[in-house]
């Protein structure tokens, strides 16, 4: 059987003899009406065996350039075999060439749906292996742009996934509520996607007057907005029946496939990196941590859906908490000082032309960082030998451990489960590929 | 740097003896070197030990030092998630020998794409992997490893070479044979790639 299908998918035209498209359904068995040429090896019984199937890399539901090569028993998923690495970009190569505040502007382009996020852990993970003490409204600007880039992050994944199981219209809500997110990122950095946030020891910009009155605005009427996403999803018969119970993971498969964020907190483990591993001060804010009970696509669904609401009272507290003061460490070391001493004072101007010309040096060593990111454990990894440019800074993707568990997610499931089952893992190929 | 080591390291030394050759704490991380022939077992022994109780995978990856003399590492970053305890286990392969080290597939089912990066990227061979394959490069990408030291940013290869081969390379025309066993695909195969694949061929750039 599936003479068709491999050849169709080992990339030939998909021509029949006459040069016209083969548009049989697979697995349907082929009547000859007369109406156009049967090639001969049709004629073998389709659905007999074990049918091949390949979908992507170019394929609106595999949420970017994704491949999976499906074994298919009629509807049923015997293997999947994902095919990674279309967006390759060497980001981590790149980042040896770099100097540190020079790879803030890579991490950007890793999970953009993000962007926010990576760039405090990068920063984070700098400051880390220097040993700086960043100062506490730096700390609470950061925890504002993390739990942002939690909200727009979750509004794409819940959009998205809506339209792969048939739900247009809370598309446009969390579309729309998203934009307001990037207008408030545009008037603090200047760029809608790649933000280029932080700096070692900093940020690139404290925020412009008038901005908290946004996000406050934004704190509001985001609820109600979510209540309504809510109320069409939470108790449809449609989403219940396409997601409860499919591409179940229990709590010690979880853990052993090294699942971090929404798909291990779905299964019920109740880990979180702000609360089990705290940094930025998270301990010091009072939110709750979502944790599924049956780890299936509904429970992912329920661990966002809360984390969202969980991250508006984050924001809240944190707008509470921003007062007056400094955005970047006193330490020449790493923050240029301001350009009229430069241009007056000695010691200054060598430490500018210093910092300009030779870049930051944190001392040799190595230091691993990990962020709570919407999509998982986010972490850096850097190797420092004393220079200005990291001897290895290596990138831990959350997307691409939870994607590694596909396999095992799809075995057994229908095919247009796997559709479902690849929507809630939540992945972004610019970090997967990297 | 004076931070004191992780009590694992007490424990580690006190099972393992020799085979802990020596363990460094750098900005707060706990590191322990193993010996090679032994970090199998060690890795095992912190993951199913009472007390010890590492039983999360965080992280595999590789460092290649600038300088060619320094040793090249595998890293394996393991975590406690039932109390706040990470631990970070190298292996130095040392210049001239065979990057060569123990899957640990069989412990975390999660080191399946990550040691076929590490594998990707550093030509690191995890023996005892199932299924080690390039992940992130096509299958036939021929310039080498591309995360090692001795690897040009730009690569081996001229532009228009690597423009050639990645466009020659039609990584979707592509599949194992692990695959091809699907609904007997091999024999529907066009003659010359099965010609190819019975000359063991596939891998190969021509």
């Amino acid at each position: 059987m599936s003479t068709r299908t491999v050849d169709v998918a080992l990339g030939t035209s998909g021509l029949d003899a006459r040069g016209r498209p083969i548009t049989v359904p697979l697995g349907v068995q082929l009547q000859d009406t007369g109406e156009f040429e049967v090639p001969g090896h049709f004629d073998e019984a389709f659905g007999a065996e074990h049918m091949l199937i390949n979908i992507g890399p170019q394929h609106p539901a595999t949420h970017g350039v994704l491949r999976l090569v499906l074994e298919l028993d009629g509807e049923t998923v015997r293997r999947c075999i994902p095919h990674i690495g279309y967006l390759h970009s060497g980001f981590e190569k790149l980042g040896e060439y770099r100097q540190y505040n020079q790879i803030v502007p890579l991490t950007d382009r890793t999970d953009y749906l993000s962007p926010m996020a990576n760039n405090v852990c990068l920063a984070l993970a700098v400051e880390k292996l220097m040993g700086l003490e960043i100062t506490e409204r730096c700390r609470v600007l950061r925890v504002i742009a993390c739990e942002m880039s939690r909200i727009i992050s979750h509004l794409v994944w819940l959009g998205t996934t809506g339209i792969d199981l048939g739900a247009f219209t809370p598309f446009l809500w969390a579309f729309q509520e998203r934009e307001r997110i990037y207008d408030l990122q545009e008037s603090w950095t200047g760029a809608r996607l790649t933000t280029t946030l932080t700096r070692v020891g900093g940020l690139m910009a404290d925020i412009p007057d008038g901005w908290e009155a946004g996000l406050r605005d934004f704190c509001n009427t985001f609820p109600k907005t979510l209540a309504e996403i809510d109320s069409m999803f939470t108790r449809n018969s449609i989403w219940c029946g396409r997601t409860q119970g499919v591409g179940a993971l229990s709590a010690d498969e979880a853990i052993n496939s090294s699942l971090t964020g929404p798909m291990l907190r779905a299964s019920g483990v109740p880990f979180d990196m702000r609360k089990d591993r705290p940094y930025l001060g998270y301990e010091t804010y009072d939110f709750d941590v979502p944790v599924g009970e049956h780890g299936d696509i509904y429970d992912r669904y329920l661990v966002r859906m809360e984390e969202m609401r969980q991250a508006v009272r984050i924001l809240e507290q944190a707008l509470a908490r921003l007062k007056p003061g400094p955005i970047n460490v006193d330490d020449p070391r790493v923050v240029l000082p301001p350009k009229s001493r430069a241009m007056s004072d000695m010691e200054a101007m060598i430490f500018h032309f210093k910092q300009v010309m030779e870049g930051i040096k944190p001392p040799a060593g190595e230091a691993y960082l990990g962020i709570e990111n919407p999509k998982g454990e986010l972490g850096y990894y850097f190797v420092s030998d004393g220079t200005a440019k990291p001897v290895r800074w290596r990138i831990r993707p959350p997307s691409f451990l939870n994607l590694s568990a596909l396999p095992k997610l799809c075995e057994g499931a229908l095919l247009s489960d796997v559709i479902a089952i690849n929507a809630s893992i939540d992945i972004v190929m610019g970090e997967i590929d990297r | 740097m004076t931070a004191a080591p992780s009590p694992s390291v007490a424990s580690l030394r006190k099972e393992f003896g020799e085979a802990i050759e020596r363990h460094v704490v750098s900005c707060g991380d706990t590191i322990v070197y193993a010996s090679r022939d032994r970090v199998h077992d060690v890795l095992a022994w912190l993951k199913d030990t009472p007390g010890e109780n590492y039983n999360y995978l965080t992280d595999i990856t590789a460092v290649d030092y600038r300088d060619p003399e320094l040793a090249l590492e595998v890293v394996w970053q393991i975590r406690a998630l039932d109390r706040p305890a990470d631990l970070r286990v190298k292996v130095a392969i040392p210049t001239g020998q065979p990057l060569e080290v123990p899957t640990v597939w069989d412990l975390w089912r999660g080191a399946n794409w990550l040691e076929r990066e590490v594998f990707d990227m550093f030509g690191v061979l995890f023996l005892g992997h199932p299924d080690l394959r390039r992940i992130l490069m096509w299958e036939t990408y021929a310039e080498g490893f591309p995360l090692r030291k001795s690897f040009p940013l730009r690569g081996h290869f001229s532009r228009s070479e690597q423009t050639r081969q990645a466009l020659a390379g039609q990584p979707e025309s592509h599949y194992s044979l692990e695959e091809l066993s699907i609904a007997d695909g091999y024999q529907n195969l066009p003659a010359d790639v099965r010609e190819r694949l019975k000359q063991g061929k596939r891998g190969f750039v021509e």
